[in-house]
């Protein structure tokens, strides 16, 4: 953790983005996490991202649930709304935020923890349900605030620092959200942010539950030889399947990848992906097939990262169950309320019977 | 044969139904209620029904009430024996002097049959395979058979009827043509066969006057559409399913925009209740009015959630339709069990807002002010009905609705109050009523956000552990309270006859078997002051009341008196005060058992020598 706070003036040449918004306008307050934290990047990659993709600081709701991961949204976005909600159930929660406004976008925050022991069943429930989200997961393998025990994604054989082994067969996040019906899933490692800031970006473009599971490790408890969440582990294994780059209408890019070299994908909000192929057989849009390369590559011993799957076509909750294009939030008592001739005339049905 | 004379009753008796669910009888035994009141004639009914679907024992018990009581009486005056598997039992529980129909097309052996009842068979097995091939038709057109056999026994008009089912199937004329024959082959059987009318009667009356016949569920959905709820989330659970279902329905029908048929709502059936209350909770947050419907199992599960929304000041609605408890219980029962998992639930020191209507006309209005009352106050509420009120139909005021009222949104921060410069503190109270101004998720770019958490903060939405800042805020909420004494429904006061040094607290489904008890006990002489309750926290008339009376019983429908240990807890009252009446074996508490156990315990108390404040145990 750093104790210097960030001095408050500004050079006159400091970047901003189109809005007028420097980088600073997306920072949060200061992080409490140990140094060297994995999560600390995956907050400066949220605050780049946001910066670059010129987001209104307040058009994004930060949500999280509890653990190491679920604090950071207090270290980002310091102009946005955030929910720090209680252990696994943020899902929940968010569902019900973005059912109360669609317009705005939706950050998940969660860990392992959070994620795919307490709260697997409500992870699950908001894939299913197609909830417009960016969820990301900090995974790192181990309960950090109470001082590392094993989480259900620690891998099966891996050793805590004091030498325990797991003996638990490890949930996959990634291939769970795939076939829970998630639109958007990637894998990324925090120690990489030329990966996993465009996959950031790509999420908060997308239309419907996007997945990014990040490794993220844990530097004091899940750092040692014998972990499989540890940065050298992560590095040694890490198999990236594509690099990303997300343009936005407003970008003009001149694409110079030979064909056959590049995948391009216009999602709903009109940014384009364009996954630069690192796997030539490699197709994010076959669902079966990504499944299936999944569980064959982690049989190798290969951590698959990159965006693995992407259904730029997917509709949300909100096409689902066919809410108005004003934000349910927005809605005033004449719109709302049937008022009382309405409820003479029930009254009147009320005496004859059904 | 019996020397106990034939009852003879006009307006006023009570007929079970003992059915197997899953026959299709409930909608026939409820066609025979609206007939009875079709005839001008209040009536008061129950399904006491198990948690099956199809083959166990389900019973409808009507009190015809000419008097316009509608509690339940207790009682059979005429038992309509159609469940084969019960028949020991329910001729057993005929009053003396009262009438059995049954189906008599198999043959009983006398012994079956009690000689003080009036036996009054009717083939209706036999007349239905005589009239109809298919067998699902035999069974549902049996059971308007017998509606309209007792239509002849009872003397009431064969119009009103008719009438009845021409409205019920209103365009589908096969139906009504079907109904409308069934129907009258009962009615002309039993004219033929049987002694009609029997000593029971419906005369005309104009006793029902402009009131309506609904449950409190659909009451309680219909508050939420009027109050504003465009986010429900829930999991299903009886006896609240149908608060969610009757929403939907009133909403497709209220709330579909005219121009492009899209909802102007958002339903969802979430995978758990601890993902309802999550979803409320994360709707309110970002300012939309949001509800759940559930009991008790399901409050239990969202504990954690109720603390969170406490805390952090969340505002959620919660409709809580009581089940008899503890665990799975009396799924299909009435109780008002859930009292105290409700105003105190969740760990470490919270305290809730709970709404307690007495029928379905509060269902609505309750319904529709719970909203208001938690934006207002930033917190979770919940309306405490439950199975009686909620699941079965009765009379009761016509809904009202003044159409100048504006929804009370609280103390919400605009963009144009934060670019004015206002001070924003999310927890600061600047106004000294403990309510904090709130801010919802989008409304400025770079003023008002704050982070929302069920940690510790300071006033300004910071985390802090430090005591200062902790004691401010628990301090504040304590005060939030005090402020919320004053804006929830105040209790409701009658007065006996003369002055009366006993009084009687009671709430929620107890009220019409109360009103009775009242009736009975003034009729004996027994005087006894009536308060209702209707919200938690007391208002200041709550304690008043006890305080003015020497000793105060305290009607309820549970077993551990729950509203006694929280006006003893929260009015610091001596126990011995307050004298417990219990009703809890899960069918709704009768006015004979309140007006017996007042009785005994006044009657007690004046024969003997001990304390007047010595407590009466139920």
């Amino acid at each position: 953790m750093t104790y210097l706070a960030k001095p408050r003036l500004l050079r006159p040449d400091t970047p901003r983005n189109a809005l007028g918004y420097t980088r600073r306008d997306y920072e949060g307050a200061i992080s409490t996490l140990c140094a060297g934290c994995g999560h600390d990047s995956i907050s400066a990659a949220v605050v780049q991202c946001c910066f670059d993709l010129d987001i209104e600081p307040h058009r994004v709701a930060k949500l999280s649930g509890i653990g190491c991961s679920s604090k950071t949204p207090d270290y980002f976005l310091g102009n946005s709304h955030g929910f720090n909600t209680t252990h696994g159930r943020m899902p929940s929660v968010l569902t019900g935020a973005a059912l109360a406004n669609r317009d705005l976008l939706y950050l998940g925050v969660s860990g392992d923890g959070d994620s795919a022991s307490i709260g697997i069943g409500q992870f699950a429930h908001a894939m299913r349900r197609g909830v417009n989200m960016t969820y990301l997961v900090e995974n790192n393998g181990v309960y950090g605030l109470t001082k590392g025990q094993f989480s259900a994604t620690a891998d099966k054989g891996s050793k805590s620092k004091r030498g325990v082994v797991n003996n638990d067969t490890p949930i996959d996040l990634v291939t769970l959200a795939i076939q829970l019906g998630a639109s958007y899933v990637a894998r990324s490692f925090s120690g990489d942010k030329e990966q996993l800031i465009p996959l950031v970006k790509g999420a908060m473009c997308h239309r419907g539950p996007a997945l990014i599971d990040v490794i993220s490790p844990c530097v004091t408890f899940n750092n040692h030889a014998g972990s499989t969440k540890s940065y050298d582990y992560v590095r040694e294994h890490n198999e990236a399947i594509n690099r990303l780059d997300v343009i936005l209408p407003r970008d003009r890019l001149a694409v110079s990848y030979a064909p056959g070299e590049l995948r391009r994908v216009v999602q709903h909000d009109g940014s384009t992906l364009y996954l630069r192929k690192l796997r030539a057989d490699y197709d994010p849009s076959d669902r079966v097939g990504a499944m299936n390369y999944l569980q064959e590559r982690r049989a190798l011993g290969e951590i698959v990262t990159g965006l693995i799957y992407v259904d730029a076509d997917a509709d949300d909750l909100h096409h689902y169950l066919n809410t108005v294009e004003t934000p349910l939030n927005q809605l005033g008592v004449a719109e709302l309320c049937p008022g009382a001739e309405a409820l003479a005339a029930l009254n009147e049905s009320l005496r004859k019977g059904a | 044969m019996s020397t106990v004379p034939s009852l003879r009753k006009r307006n006023d008796f009570v007929i079970k139904f003992a059915n197997i669910n899953g026959t299709g009888s409930a909608s026939a035994n409820e066609l025979f209620a609206r007939a009875v009141m079709g005839m001008g004639v209040p009536v008061a009914p129950r399904n006491i029904f198990p948690s099956n679907i199809q083959g166990l024992p389900t019973y409808y018990e009507m009190r015809v009430s000419g008097t316009g009581w509608l509690g339940r009486q207790g009682g059979c005056d005429l038992m309509v024996a159609m469940n084969p598997q019960t028949w020991d039992r329910d001729v057993a529980e005929i009053t003396p002097g009262g009438y059995l129909f049954y189906d008599s097309t198999k043959m009983l052996p006398r012994s079956r049959f009690r000689d003080d009842v009036t036996v009054l068979g009717l083939p209706l097995m036999e007349i239905c395979a005589r009239e109809y091939t298919d067998p699902r038709q035999r069974q549902l057109m049996k059971n308007i058979l017998y509606v309209g056999a007792l239509t002849a026994l009872l003397g009431i008009d064969f119009p009103v009827v008719e009438g009845l089912i021409a409205h019920q199937f209103r365009g589908k004329d096969k139906l009504i043509d079907a109904n409308v024959r069934a129907l009258k082959l009962g009615h002309d059987e039993a004219r033929a066969t049987l002694p009609c009318p029997i000593g029971l009667t419906v005369e005309r009356s104009d006793g029902v006057g402009d009131r309506i016949f609904v449950n409190g569920n659909d009451a309680c959905a219909l508050g939420a559409v009027y109050g504003g709820a465009t986010v429900a989330a829930w999991y299903p659970i009886t006896p609240s399913t149908s608060v969610i279902e009757a929403f939907g329905n009133y909403c497709r029908k209220y709330r579909t925009d005219p121009d492009n048929g899209m909802a102007r709502y958002a339903i969802v059936q979430a995978e758990d209740e601890l993902a309802s209350i999550g979803m409320v909770i994360g709707a309110s947050w970002n300012g939309a009015r949001a509800f759940t419907a559930t009991s008790g199992p399901g409050i239990s599960l969202m504990q954690e959630f109720f603390g969170l929304a406490y805390f952090a000041e969340v505002p959620a609605v919660i409709f809580n339709v009581q089940r008899g408890g503890p665990s799975t219980g009396m799924p299909t029962r009435s109780q008002q069990s859930d009292l105290l998992a409700c105003a105190y639930a969740s760990h470490g020191d919270t305290k809730h807002v709970l709404l307690f209507p007495e029928d379905p006309y509060e269902c609505f209005v309750f319904g529709a002010q719970a909203f208001d009352l938690a934006e207002r106050l930033q917190t979770p509420v919940f309306v405490m009905s439950d199975l009686d009120i909620g699941m079965n139909e009765s009379l009761c005021r016509p809904f009202d609705w003044d159409d100048s009222r504006r929804y009370d949104r609280g103390k919400v921060m605009s963009a144009a109050d934060l670019d004015a410069g206002r001070n924003f503190g999310r927890y600061l109270d600047v106004d000294g009523d403990g309510i904090a101004y709130r801010t919802i998720p989008g409304t400025h770019p770079v003023r008002g956000a704050y982070f929302s958490r069920g940690t510790t903060r300071n006033a300004y939405a910071k985390y802090s552990e430090a005591g200062a800042d902790y004691v401010y805020n628990m301090e504040r909420l304590r005060r939030k309270f005090v402020t919320a004494r004053k804006l929830v429904p105040p209790p409701v006061r009658k007065d006996a006859g003369r002055p009366a040094s006993c009084g009687a607290i009671y709430y929620g489904s107890t009220s019409p078997a109360m009103a009775e008890a009242f009736a009975l006990l003034e009729a004996r002489g027994i005087h006894v002051d009536l308060l209702r309750v209707r919200a938690f926290p007391f208002a200041d008339e709550v304690m008043d009341f006890i305080a003015a009376h020497d000793r105060v019983f305290v009607v309820e429908q549970n077993e551990s008196a729950q509203m006694r240990t929280l006006l003893i807890n929260e009015g610091e009252i001596d126990p011995r005060r307050l004298l417990r009446v219990l009703h809890y074996d899960g069918t709704p508490i009768t006015a004979r058992f309140i007006a017996g156990r007042i009785a005994d315990a006044v009657g007690q108390a004046q024969d003997s020598a001990v304390s007047p404040r010595q407590q009466v145990a139920s």
